[in-house]
């Protein structure tokens, strides 16, 4: 069965986009069919980070408003074949996406993808709407702090009211992905822990990604984390998050985190 | 050295949860959906300052439920001076 999943965080610059083209490629790497999808008309940037850049030639507005068919729009992944990209349009209008356009979008991706990971803009306007409008599962990324983890809740808020689900009195699966997350400063006291935003916000959580060089340098060289860098943190983050997404029980293991007696009791909630 | 050192919190973070605990308690009223309390509350303000000149602030609603009975625990607290029922001053 197909699954639509909404990446979203409500602040910029958490690791949205990063998270989606990481997991993204991630589930692929699996052997599960994928597309990833860009909300963020005007600023689009996950065909930057999966290395697709000078591959766009038709985008999802096209698609929502038939002007290409959605097989000319795909963009197939050079090193994982069950991996595709829905770029979003870069000169539109951000207002050009309809909500009747996209659910046929949607619609259309269910038929052949196990997963679709939508990457919504930042903020609460329409296109981060849109965006989780017709999801079955949400994705909230939230980094470490202040700002984030506020805006992260309005974001859960958002994503209890004005989705199709929310609407319909079904419950949406929301699943928290803590980013740029460093143990030691946390250890120290400098930095919220897991457990501060896992009791602040209350939902289950997907995975913790440890703040990592990796990053950079796979979207500096357009290729996901997972793909790039085997074995390093971020990445075996990642991969985990991916397996507790397909339903598989992962413990989350916090890197170089110095356990506590409790911790070592009793483990941690995961997803 | 102090032997109790080690109690003292640490760092910033233990202020940055209490902050944003605070905050998002305050916002999620505000934004999230409106449950029964909230309302009683909203209208009591309404009604009670219909009469009563009191701060909003001092006004404290709170709902306890158990398996038998439920309680509603309604507290203003009004300045002696302000108790003068507005109704009645425009009446004088």
């Amino acid at each position: 069965m197909s699954k639509v999943i909404v990446v979203t965080s409500g602040k910029g610059g958490v690791g949205k986009t990063t998270s989606t083209a990481s997991l993204g490629a991630a589930l692929a790497q699996g052997g599960r069919r994928v597309c990833v999808v860009d909300f963020d008309v005007g600023l689009r940037n996950l065909d930057l980070v999966m290395g697709a850049e000078r591959r766009v030639v038709f985008d999802f507005i096209n698609v929502a408003q038939g002007d290409a068919k959605l097989s000319q729009a795909l963009i197939r992944d050079k090193r994982i074949d069950t991996l595709y990209l829905l770029a979003a349009s870069q000169t539109r209008d951000k207002d050009a996406l309809t909500t009747e356009g996209v659910e046929r979008v949607i619609g259309e991706l269910r038929e052949s993808f196990d997963y679709v990971l939508c990457d919504s803009p930042a903020g609460i306007e329409r296109g981060a709407l849109l965006a989780m409008r017709f999801a079955d599962q949400a994705i909230v990324v939230a980094n470490p702090e202040v700002s984030s983890v506020r805006d992260s809740d309005r974001i859960i808020g958002l994503l209890d009211s004005k989705t199709l689900r929310a609407e319909r009195g079904e419950q949406m699966d929301k699943h928290l992905l803590l980013t740029r997350f460093d143990p030691a400063r946390s250890n120290s006291g400098e930095m919220l822990t897991l457990d501060d935003v896992l009791e602040i916000l209350s939902i289950p959580l997907l995975g913790v990604i440890p703040e990592s060089k990796e990053i950079l340098r796979a979207s500096n060289l357009g290729a996901p984390v997972t793909m790039n860098a085997s074995g390093g943190q971020a990445a075996l983050a990642y991969l985990e998050a991916a397996r507790r997404l397909r339903g598989e029980t992962v413990p989350v293991a916090i890197p170089d985190e110095k356990k506590t007696f409790f911790t070592r009791l009793f483990g941690r909630r995961a997803a | 050295m102090n032997l109790f050192g080690f109690l003292k919190a640490r760092g910033s973070a233990p202020v940055a949860r209490e902050r944003l605990q605070i905050l998002l308690a305050h916002e999620r009223v505000a934004l999230g959906p409106r449950d029964l309390v909230t309302i009683l509350r909203d209208e009591l303000l309404a009604t009670i300052a219909r009469h009563i000149e009191f701060d909003p602030e001092k006004l404290s609603v709170k709902m306890e439920r158990s398996d038998s009975v439920s309680t509603l625990e309604i507290d203003v607290e009004i300045p002696c001076d302000k108790f003068v029922s507005r109704t009645q001053a425009s009446a004088a």
